[in-house]
């Protein structure tokens, strides 16, 4: 039996019911490539997504279609997947900030008061 | 300079091959959609044919301004021998060599022939020529990356680009047919004719395609097939034309 469907290049293609071939393994992919967009030169690029691809060329390709259609972007970077280093989840506990160092954030700086000195001087002016 | 009614009757036959070039092949790469080889490409395929549909719909436009009928009329409502389109972007999708090769011979003269109108008198023409230039440089790239790239792979790869090359080449060469208004053209400056073209294509493809590890057929001794640019088609055209205007003539008067 040959497939029969709503869709005529389908019907066309006398495709077997029971057809095997062309089934891929779960695995059996491309290798993905991470995709960087800039949007305007000399800002910094921006991770948007990623690729199926077998080279870098073909990565830069697909990911100029799939990311940079509906916007604006002057330049793309791709970078293997297997290449990105990363952090364990499990050392996310690296990134904590402990209570006793608030000493360290701007807000902690004596000049604070001095700024909103200012601030309220020139409402004062302004009203 | 004045243009003779010569002069606008080839000007509209440019216009016309063109745009009926871009209309068929825009629809035949059209039905790659959702059975394309792997996701990333069935989206960038199906997003060039639709740039061709674009592109077929700016220069029908210029041809409704030269008085012909409006483009869906042009584009749903003529019969195969009414076409310009050459017999290369007819032909059914076969298998995706065969439509890569095809993307690959069109899109670089596709290419060749907007920038040789990116000078030409006819200022309408001019704009769209640059309109279009860096969607159709797009095009080429990824012709490119994709020929490169089977050429590198497998043997079975390369073998089947190799013979798609080969069997597709006299319908690439068809692409260059030479109209009745060939000297009109160029005496106008409206546009530097088949000749030109091809030659420029040859010294494009040529290289490109053999720095990728094939070989071209030998332009000399191959015999173009021609016959599309003067309503000759091949059987492929009219199927493919009432599939394209079916729902069009259901109600032709319908607001879309």
């Amino acid at each position: 039996m040959k497939i029969k469907s709503l869709d005529p290049r389908v019907t066309r293609s006398n495709i077997d019911e029971d057809t095997q071939e062309g089934i891929l393994n779960p695995l059996d992919h491309f290798e993905t490539y991470e995709v960087f967009e800039q949007r305007k030169r000399g800002i910094h690029h921006v991770h948007v997504g990623s690729v199926h691809a077998p080279s870098a060329e073909m990565a830069v390709v697909f990911a100029k279609e799939q990311y940079t259609r509906r916007g604006q972007c002057v330049n793309l970077w791709v970078v293997k997947t297997s290449d990105v280093f990363v952090t364990e989840y499990e050392d996310s506990d690296i990134f904590e900030t402990t209570v006793n160092k608030k000493y360290r954030e701007p807000d902690a700086y004596k000049v604070i008061d001095r700024i909103n000195a200012f601030k309220e001087r020139n409402a004062k002016q302004n009203a | 300079m004045e243009f003779t009614e010569k002069h606008v009757m080839g000007l509209k036959d440019l216009l016309y091959k063109m745009a009926d070039d871009l209309l068929i092949l825009g629809h035949r790469n059209s039905e790659w959609t959702g059975l394309g080889p792997i996701l990333e490409e069935d989206i960038a395929f199906s997003s060039m044919a639709q740039d061709k549909m674009g592109q077929s719909l700016a220069l029908y436009e210029i041809l409704h301004e030269l008085g012909e009928s409006d483009p869906d009329t042009v584009a749903f409502t003529r019969n195969d021998h009414q076409f310009h389109c050459s017999q290369l972007v007819e032909l059914p999708i076969g298998e995706y060599d065969f439509s890569l090769v095809r993307h690959f011979f069109y899109d670089h003269a596709d290419a060749i022939r907007f920038d040789m109108l990116a000078d030409t008198v006819v200022e309408p023409l001019q704009m769209v020529a640059k309109k279009f230039r860096g969607e159709i440089k797009y095009h080429t790239m990824h012709a490119n990356t994709w020929l490169k790239q089977l050429a590198q792979g497998s043997e079975e790869a390369r073998l089947r680009m190799q013979s798609a090359i080969n069997e597709t080449f006299p319908f690439a060469l068809g692409m260059f047919e030479p109209s009745e208004y060939e000297a009109e053209l160029i005496e106008a400056g409206i546009f530097q004719g088949e000749e030109a073209l091809k030659n420029q294509w040859l010294e494009t493809v040529v290289p490109l395609l053999e720095s990728y590890g094939y070989t071209v057929p030998d332009a000399s001794t191959v015999t173009p097939i021609f016959g599309g640019r003067k309503g000759v088609h091949t059987e492929y055209l009219q199927p493919l034309l009432d599939e394209m205007t079916e729902v069009f003539r259901i109600d032709p008067a319908a607001e879309w």
